[in-house]
């Protein structure tokens, strides 16, 4: 029972605080209603038993990457001021779509998912199956994905600062 | 619909109660993506998506396949790839910044000064 609750707080969470994110005012609010998302988010990782990908996600999503938009949000704007939206007709367009989007992807979901809604029991993943699985060559193993993110990662860093240097 | 609440209140979680929870995440990001001029809204909305998109591998592994880890790395790659995304954008929209004074879309008609 307490993972129902504690699932609908997170579910509950999620739901206000993304719509908030989308329709705020001020930019600011809006990242601030994005890191409250991702740590929900976090919680339903904790939630399902993926404890390494909780850690991942608090430190990396909501820590580096909400850390560089509210640098990006202060050095690109003015304090106060309010976000500019486009025109009301587009505004309706982009709901519409998104209602449509929305209503067509809750029709398939809850007419074709309904049969599975048992949850297995799993057994805790620990750390050693967890290095073994993302250091090794073999099948169900990633160690090749490993070093190409490694790689992307760099070249991330240096396209950034190639970017946004001054010249 | 009512075997759907009663199923929610006792037993386990649902799958289609976390899928719920990422479509409204989901289209919520369409919206923003589509409603707003400001670049670093867009980019805002297009992390929901992501996010959503995370969930959603990671619960479809843990329902229809526990015991495996594909859509724990898929996720796991996901973010890492999310990160690089942010990085190198918000780069770019400071980098516009200067050279426009401004991160509206509407602005944008020439990207080489």
């Amino acid at each position: 029972m307490a993972q129902q609750i504690i699932f609908f707080v997170l579910a509950a969470i999620i739901a206000i605080f993304s719509i908030l994110a989308v329709t705020a005012k001020q930019i600011i609010r809006s990242a601030t209603y994005l890191l409250f998302v991702l740590l929900a988010t976090a919680g339903l990782y904790l939630l399902l038993g993926y404890n390494y990908l909780f850690a991942v996600q608090i430190a990396v999503y909501a820590g580096g990457v909400m850390v560089l938009f509210i640098f990006a949000i202060l050095l690109t704007n003015r304090p106060g001021e309010n976000v500019k939206t486009e025109l009301a007709v587009r505004r309706v367009a982009a709901g519409a779509t998104a209602l449509v989007g929305l209503a067509f992807c809750g029709h398939v979901i809850y007419w074709n998912i309904k049969k599975v809604s048992e949850l297995a029991v799993q057994a805790d993943i620990t750390p050693q199956q967890l290095g073994h699985s993302m250091l090794g060559t073999d099948k169900y193993q990633y160690l090749l994905p490993f070093e190409v993110i490694s790689i992307l990662l760099l070249a991330c860093i240096v396209g950034a600062i190639m970017i946004a240097r001054k010249r | 619909m009512s075997d759907l609440l009663t199923n929610l209140l006792s037993g386990p979680v649902p799958i289609e109660a976390y899928l719920g929870v990422s479509l409204i995440m989901f289209f919520a990001g369409v919206y923003g993506f589509l409603s707003r001029k400001s670049m670093l809204m867009i980019l805002i909305s297009i992390e929901l998506m992501l996010n959503a998109a995370d969930i959603n591998f990671v619960v479809f592994n843990r329902y229809l396949f526990p015991g495996h880890l594909e859509g724990f790395y898929f996720a796991l790659f996901t973010i890492a790839i999310a990160a690089c995304e942010t990085a190198v954008a918000i780069a770019i929209i400071i980098n516009i910044y200067r050279n426009l004074t401004s991160v509206e879309v509407g602005n944008l008609d020439q990207m080489k000064e």
